[in-house]
């Protein structure tokens, strides 16, 4: 049963780097990070990766596996091709650490700008009400799981280097899920569109392809928020509309 | 002598988990300068894994529900080792805790009134599991990340502290090194707040991670703390057992609590035959009410799949001895009967990480599972109302902190506890640094520590931490798991001993810069020192109670029933175990216990 494979792995620092290959023995339901910590076990030790909870909910384990911006936890190496090398890369959006470990720390810098729920009687204890139907969709946003795999794969992050200029999906969908809950009371559409950036996406999608929660990136969040600060900007008697008709 | 880099706080916050963060909270809202260091990014603690809910007597759905009835539930849970008093705090704040995170941001799943949701749980009379989908930890994380975050903090990120710096009798920070670059730090607190959470990976069935080493227990302990309770160490029953990657990882009881049933390689479904009499007026009689149960919560009694997780993780171990086990050595565990649908909707995350990683579809076959490591019950003996540690400017709170799940922690507890003891513990630590200063940094234990740290790269061959850890865990696991005896944790007492000699030779490869060989060498210390203390404790505990079974001593025992054990360091360095009495519980709480009865 047992089959070994390939590793094909950076090993580097910012100062870059190159790739070494590991022969692993694979066992049933392997996924790439067992392989690394087989790796980091038997072989090589000092390999860095980042991992915490190997089930997919805490988003420290992201890597791009060949080519692929993926969770290790959950890619198996059985639904790879085992013909060649499976290549790990760290991230390539964000400026390497050592190996597969890249710095992140941009993503919780620009997090800091990002006004929290406000609500209309901050202060009272009285608890909120609100209706399922209208939670849904915030809870959708916030299953993220910050793996910033959306912030690695979007273009404008990616190839372009824009962080000046665009807060990436991640950030987006933390908006979304602050904008449309039920009893936020903040404006944060200048936000939007000054600093944050949200015009820059171009809503090509590829943020949504990567998410390993599913969450709907684009369509249910960027967009949504898009609109929002077009009818501020360019129609505000809709926003007004929209205001009275009680749906923030 | 080397120029370190140094950072002062009022408070500093060693953990980032969600007790960590509850008191960054706490301390920043009272004005204190908050440092918070953490070993992993902001945000990826243990607190994430945590499914089912954190418990509150809100009474959302059952009026009946109040504060006295979640205590009584606790002190039976915990087999009346638990210190009343922070069961009394921790049940009467709980609701409050809980609200009050709805305001930061957390949004929970409503009631159709629009209030939180509350799910029936294991050991809880009533429902009471604030929850979101079975993904509640990560809600919790998240909001309290944002919050700390809002209020204002220091983040030392991917920074592990390995040392309490101390003056005399007091704790005045900490030393340990950033995992990027390996460069040593050391961190001032005027008051210092310990909130590491637990440690299980000195276990080889565990759902915890590799932070879960015992750094900060035994942090407590090299420093002089008493710590308690440490013999008692929560096996969640039910754990995957396939393939073996997912060896360990949790199968949330929101499983069971749905309507799921466990099943024997007979197709039996054996919890029926493991009901103990302290339940049994408790506990469904027939298949057939159990499965109205899952509807219908006010007229019929609940499955004995719910029973404490203690007893459920005893029966399956017992199944599994009598060779009634599944295919890779658990039992099955079968929800497939509540439909694709209902599945999907209530347990998605359980479906999507067997289907991806288990190749098992849940909607149409059962799972296996095993009990695996999942909490310690035990810990540094921390005082109630500020969470004082027996150490002047150590306070604790959260896993590490100990006193209120005594021999056994019901579902749901521990995300409240967070709230609830993070809360005090922020709290008082911001007071205590309002009257004191910064004493000198004591540069002797810096440099004691440092060359610790260096041992292991001091090059030439040696041991490899790796393989110490896994002969660790395989004599932990052999013998000072659910079924112990004083023969098992003997030989597992041996083992630590001779691999604790065999630590000292620990060599790795390379620099101090992210380098997971050389940070396992520390960490390989603390499961060794963590283990033996877990094991001379339970040696000591000639009894059966709760999580801690002893074979060769089934039943509960008199004396034990009124005696924690605590452990510390003694003058020449040995651990000094020690009975020491439960405190006397007032008569008006006496009262509620016996009402329950
Ligand atoms: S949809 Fe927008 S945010 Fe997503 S990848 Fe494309 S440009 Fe980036
Ligand atoms: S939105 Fe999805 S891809 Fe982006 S960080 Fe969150 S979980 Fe990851
Ligand atoms: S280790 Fe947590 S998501 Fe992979």
């Amino acid at each position: 049963m047992a089959k070994t494979i390939t590793l094909r792995v950076f090993r580097g620092d910012a100062n870059g780097g190159t790739t070494q290959d590991f022969r692993v023995e694979t066992f049933p339901g392997m996924v790439v990070l067992d392989a690394i910590h087989v790796i980091q076990k038997e072989q090589d030790p000092s390999l860095a990766c980042r991992w915490n909870c190997k089930a997919a909910k805490c988003g420290s384990c992201s890597a791009e596996v060949n080519g692929m911006p993926r969770l290790m936890c959950k890619t198996r190496v059985d639904a790879l091709p085992t013909d060649k090398p499976i290549e790990v890369f760290p991230l390539k959006t964000f400026p390497v650490i050592k190996d597969l470990v890249t710095d992140v720390s941009w993503n919780y810098e620009v997090a800091k700008k990002i006004q929290g729920l406000t609500l209309a009687d901050e202060g009272s204890k009285e608890p909120l009400r609100m209706q399922q139907i209208d939670v849904d969709r915030v809870q959708e946003f916030r299953k993220c799981i910050e793996c910033f795999l959306c912030q690695n794969t979007c273009h404008i992050l990616r190839d372009n280097e824009r962080k000046d200029v665009f807060f990436g999906p991640r950030q987006m969908i933390r908006l979304a899920s602050l904008e449309m809950h039920p009893l936020d009371v903040a404006d944060r559409t200048q936000f939007l569109k000054e600093v944050a950036g949200v015009g820059a996406c171009n809503i090509t999608k590829c943020c949504t392809e990567v998410c390993p929660e599913h969450i709907q990136i684009t369509d249910n969040g960027i967009i949504p928020l898009k609109e929002r600060v077009a009818d501020t900007y360019f129609d505000p008697v809709r926003k007004l509309l929209r205001w009275v008709g009680g749906r923030k | 002598m080397a120029n370190y880099e140094v950072f002062e706080y009022d408070v500093l916050v060693i953990g980032a988990g969600g007790s960590g963060l509850r008191a960054v909270i706490g301390a920043r809202e009272k004005g204190a300068s908050v440092g918070v260091v953490t070993k992993s990014l902001l945000g990826k603690a243990h607190t994430v894994m945590a499914e089912g809910g954190a418990a509150a007597a809100l009474g959302n759905y059952d009026k009946e529900d109040n504060w006295k009835v979640h205590f009584r539930d606790t002190m039976r849970g915990g087999k009346f080792l638990n210190n009343w008093r922070t069961v009394e705090i921790f049940a009467k704040e709980a609701p409050d805790r809980i609200l009050e995170l709805e305001r930061y941001g957390a949004v929970f799943d409503r009631t159709p009134e629009g209030l939180i949701s509350q799910r029936a749980f294991g050991g809880h009379a009533y429902r009471r599991l604030a929850h979101v989908g079975d993904r509640t930890g990560l809600e919790l994380i998240r909001t309290l990340q944002d919050h700390a975050v809002r209020l204002g903090m220091e983040v030392h990120m991917e920074t592990t502290l390995t040392r309490l710096l101390k003056d005399g009798d007091r704790i005045i920070g900490a030393v340990g090194y950033r995992r990027g670059d390996g460069s040593i730090v050391i961190f001032r607190g005027k008051a210092v707040v310990l909130a590491t959470g637990g440690w299980g990976r000195m276990f080889r069935y565990t759902s915890n991670s590799w932070e879960s080493t015992g750094d900060g227990l035994v942090m407590a302990y090299e420093a002089g703390a008493v710590l308690k309770d440490v013999e008692f160490m929560q096996f969640h029953p039910t754990g995957m057992i396939w393939p073996p990657g997912m060896r360990g990882v949790l199968v949330t009881e929101g499983v069971r609590g749905e309507g799921g049933i466990l099943r024997n390689s007979k197709g039996e479904r054996f919890m029926f035959n493991h009901v103990p009499e302290f339940y049994r007026a408790e506990t469904a009689e027939t298949p057939e009410e159990a499965a109205r149960w899952v509807e219908d919560k006010k007229n019929n009694r609940r499955p004995p799949e719910l029973l404490p997780r203690d007893v459920v993780a005893r029966a399956i171990y017992k199944e599994v001895k009598e060779g009634r086990g599944s295919e890779h050595g658990g039992v099955y565990l079968d929800i497939s009967h509540k439909g694709e649908a209902y599945i999907k909707k209530k347990l998605p995350s359980m479906y999507d990480q067997f289907l991806h990683l288990g190749d098992v579809d849940i909607t149409k076959q059962p799972m296996e599972v095993y009990p695996t490591v999942h909490y310690a019950m035990g810990g540094v003996d921390t005082e109630p109302e500020e969470c004082k540690t027996s150490l002047r400017g150590l306070f604790a709170c959260g896993e590490v902190a100990c006193g209120l799940h005594g021999a056994n922690r019901l579902g749901g507890n521990s995300l409240t506890d967070l709230l609830v003891f993070g809360r005090r513990a922020g709290e008082a630590a911001a007071e205590f640094a309002k009257t004191e200063g910064h004493p000198e940094t004591p540069m002797d234990q810096v440099e004691e520590e440092v060359e610790l740290l260096m041992r292991p790269l001091q090059g030439g061959d040696g041991e490899n931490p790796y393989t110490i850890q896994s002969e660790l865990q395989e004599a932990m696991q052999e013998g000072a798991m659910i079924a112990r005896t004083e023969e098992s944790l003997k030989q597992t007492l041996d083992k630590i001993l001779e691999l604790q000699r065999r630590a000292n030779d620990i060599r790795v490869a390379g620099s101090p810069a992210f380098n997971p060989g050389w940070n396992a060498a520390r960490d390989t210390l603390y499961m060794l020192i963590s283990s033996e203390l877990i094991v001379r404790a339970a040696l000591e505990r000639k009894e059966s109670r709760g999580s801690h079974w002893r074979l060769d001593y089934p039943n509960e025992d008199e004396f034990w029933s009124k005696h924690n054990i605590t452990v510390r360091k003694g003058e020449n360095g040995e651990p000094v175990i020690e009975p020491r009495p439960v405190p006397e519980m007032p008569e008006e709480l006496k009262k509620i216990l016996e009402e329950g009865a």
